[in-house]
């Protein structure tokens, strides 16, 4: 019931906010910004929703996360250049990097845990391990941008505000995605004990869940869905660099902290916030700083709101 | 075979090697001090260091290039600058678990980069800001003319060589001295439980605040010396990639040790450095990959298989986080 209240509060102050742009700026600036936003959120919601997800189960901050989306862009792009369908090589992306998650999990993440280091070193670890990825993507695929081979050129006019075609198919997509994953994690087994999971380790291991392997397929969920966001995200862009997801992950990670830190709901709706507030203060502010908002956000809602707008006061202890 | 090695180990004797070497890890050991103070004795896990770096190195060149303040007032004020800074971002994130602060700091430390990008009218954005050095080529002509006489002259960057390992030294002692100080001493007790210490009356907030801030202090002047450096501050200097040096040269050393900063940081750019001499059939942007790759790499080995560091205690094992 709180947290209806507070939902409804935050629609309200977003419509307060377009009121005040649709007159500053013009109805035609506004609907374009928001289309712009609903698209950013889009995929900020896809990467978003696989960060907080481990770190609700695993209390791991992944700071490689960015990379899993540039991952599934040039597994993609490579799968492309086979002259293999784009839907085809989308797909092969996603679980490319599904597998790879799993992998890096049983080869590194849990030998690591095994060896009892601290949440430190966890913190560490992956940092170390982001700058690693980072730099390997670099170094096989080269510095050079990849074009992706999807339509960038055709665009569709509604009304007065321009929508590209590969933009508009992603993002309706993705928002399919985006709702069966909510439907998911709220009434598959898995899904209750994925939650059960991120709410106390111990317990849910009390109760018979077999943490192993959750543990896996969340991580399978949530590389999968960081390709798909990165694979969202190079479509329409055209192109795909070495430093694709790295520009995005503070973004989502903003998303991850307004949304609640831990809550996958949240970093949905979280992703859309971001993207909706930085094309809509492109209104105001230069467009080229509109990724600082996103961080701007984040300090703003850690300073009156940490455990962000959607989550539980018990999700942070200070 | 021998003709190879010679060849790839030539550098080695190569004076000019050792001093760019030397003015490299003075700089990341004064920046990495910061991190020491932080980290290894306070606990807080500050990720924005490199933002630290540029606010105060950006500071002191907007006031030297825009406003023509002179090059040492504008170092000096760079200071308070970077305290600010340290203070904007402390006072809402250091009431925070360590994992959303070392969020908060990165996510600083971006917007900095965003920001000097950006604001081309001030901080030249990506063509870079330059034209302080002037008072600096001044006076490192008086150092070398010093140098002369003892024979050493004429060598490019050793009077910066000279003036930051003075620096270092100086810095490094000052903030040894300070953590053994009552001061220390509480940052110490945060580090250890830091319920303990404001059930013991002590304000933990103020410290962690005030550490955070000597850390800022420190990035700036790990940042003049760069900008000295390079000559031309952008934005791309000032890469979280710096902040992940500064975590590899701490933990190399051993968290909470300040001898081990200076080892640690001599130690990780000499690796660095060395490899630019090892021969690769490879293209630039692909040399600068592997390099990069060798620091998460290492990075990662150190904290999972030696969290001590290189050189550090058995019992000092154990890293803390808050």
């Amino acid at each position: 019931m709180i947290a209806r209240r507070r939902l409804l509060a935050i629609l309200a102050a977003l419509a307060a906010v377009a009121v005040v742009l649709a007159i500053t700026d013009g109805l035609v600036e506004l609907a374009q910004a928001t289309v712009n936003g609903v698209i950013a959120g889009n995929y900020y919601a896809l990467g978003a929703v696989g960060l907080t997800l481990i770190f609700g189960v695993l209390r791991l901050v992944n700071f490689a996360h960015g990379e899993f989306l540039t991952l599934g862009a040039y597994v993609m792009v490579l799968f492309s250049s086979f002259d293999l369908p784009l839907v085809l090589a989308v797909v092969l992306g996603v679980v490319a990097v599904a597998v790879f998650s799993v992998g890096l999990e049983l080869a590194v993440w849990k030998p690591v845990r095994r060896r009892g280091v601290g949440e430190l070193q966890l913190l560490l670890f992956a940092l170390g391990l982001a700058f690693f990825m980072r730099n390997a993507i670099a170094f096989v695929a080269g510095p050079e941008d990849r074009q992706t081979g999807a339509d960038v050129t055709t665009a569709w006019h509604l009304g007065e505000v321009i929508v590209g075609r590969t933009e508009l198919i992603v993002t309706v997509l993705g928002i399919i995605v985006i709702v069966l994953i909510a439907v998911a994690l709220k009434a598959t087994s898995l899904g209750k004990q994925a939650r059960a999971l991120s709410d106390s380790i111990q317990l849910a291991e009390t109760t018979g869940i077999d943490t192993d392997r959750i543990v896996a397929i969340t991580w399978a969920v949530s590389g999968g869905l960081a390709g798909l966001a990165g694979i969202f995200y190079a479509l329409p862009a055209g192109t795909v660099t070495p430093n694709l997801g790295y520009s995005l992950i503070l973004s989502i990670f903003a998303a991850v902290v307004v949304g609640g830190i831990g809550n996958a709901y949240g970093a949905l709706a979280g992703g859309m916030l971001i993207g909706l507030t930085q094309e809509w203060a492109t209104l105001v502010i230069e467009p080229s700083v509109k990724v600082a908002v996103g961080f701007a956000m984040l300090i703003l809602v850690l300073l009156v709101r940490p455990e962000g707008l959607f989550g539980a006061a018990r999700t942070v202890d200070r | 075979m021998t003709g190879l090695l010679a060849v790839s180990l030539h550098f080695l004797v190569n004076g000019d090697f050792w001093i760019n070497v030397g003015v490299l890890a003075t700089t990341y050991g004064i920046f990495a001090l910061g991190i020491q103070l932080n980290v290894g004795t306070t606990g807080i896990v500050n990720f924005g260091q490199a933002g630290f770096m540029a606010v105060g190195s950006y500071a002191m060149g907007i006031l030297v290039v825009r406003y023509e303040v002179s090059f040492w007032w504008a170092m000096l004020l760079g200071i308070p600058v970077a305290i600010a800074a340290a203070l904007l971002v402390g006072l809402p994130s250091l009431r925070l678990r360590y994992d959303y602060f070392a969020i908060s700091t990165l996510a600083f430390s971006e917007i900095v980069r965003y920001l000097a990008d950006n604001w081309d009218g001030l901080t030249g954005g990506n063509l870079g800001l330059f034209g302080y050095t002037d008072t600096w080529t001044d006076a490192s002509a008086r150092i070398d003319a010093w140098l002369e006489k003892i024979g050493i002259g004429q060598r490019f960057l050793l009077p910066l060589l000279v003036v930051n390992l003075a620096l270092l030294l100086l810095l490094t002692a000052l903030v040894a001295l300070l953590v053994r100080s009552p001061w220390g001493r509480v940052l110490n007790a945060i580090r250890e439980d830091e319920d303990a210490a404001r059930a013991l009356g002590k304000n933990t907030f103020a410290y962690k605040l005030q550490s955070l801030s000597v850390a800022a202090a420190l990035a700036a002047i790990g940042g003049y010396m760069l900008a000295i450096n390079i000559s031309i501050l952008s934005p791309q200097n000032f890469d979280p990639i710096l902040t992940a040096y500064g975590f590899v040269i701490v933990i190399l050393g051993g968290l909470g040790s300040y001898l081990g900063v200076i080892v640690g940081s001599f130690f990780l750019i000499f690796m660095l450095e060395a490899t630019r001499y090892v021969e690769l059939p490879l293209s630039d942007a692909r040399v600068a990959a592997v390099r990069f790759m060798i620091v998460g790499a290492v990075l990662m080995a150190l904290v999972v298989f030696r969290p001590q560091g290189l050189f550090g205690k058995s019992e000092e094992l154990a890293l803390r986080a808050r």
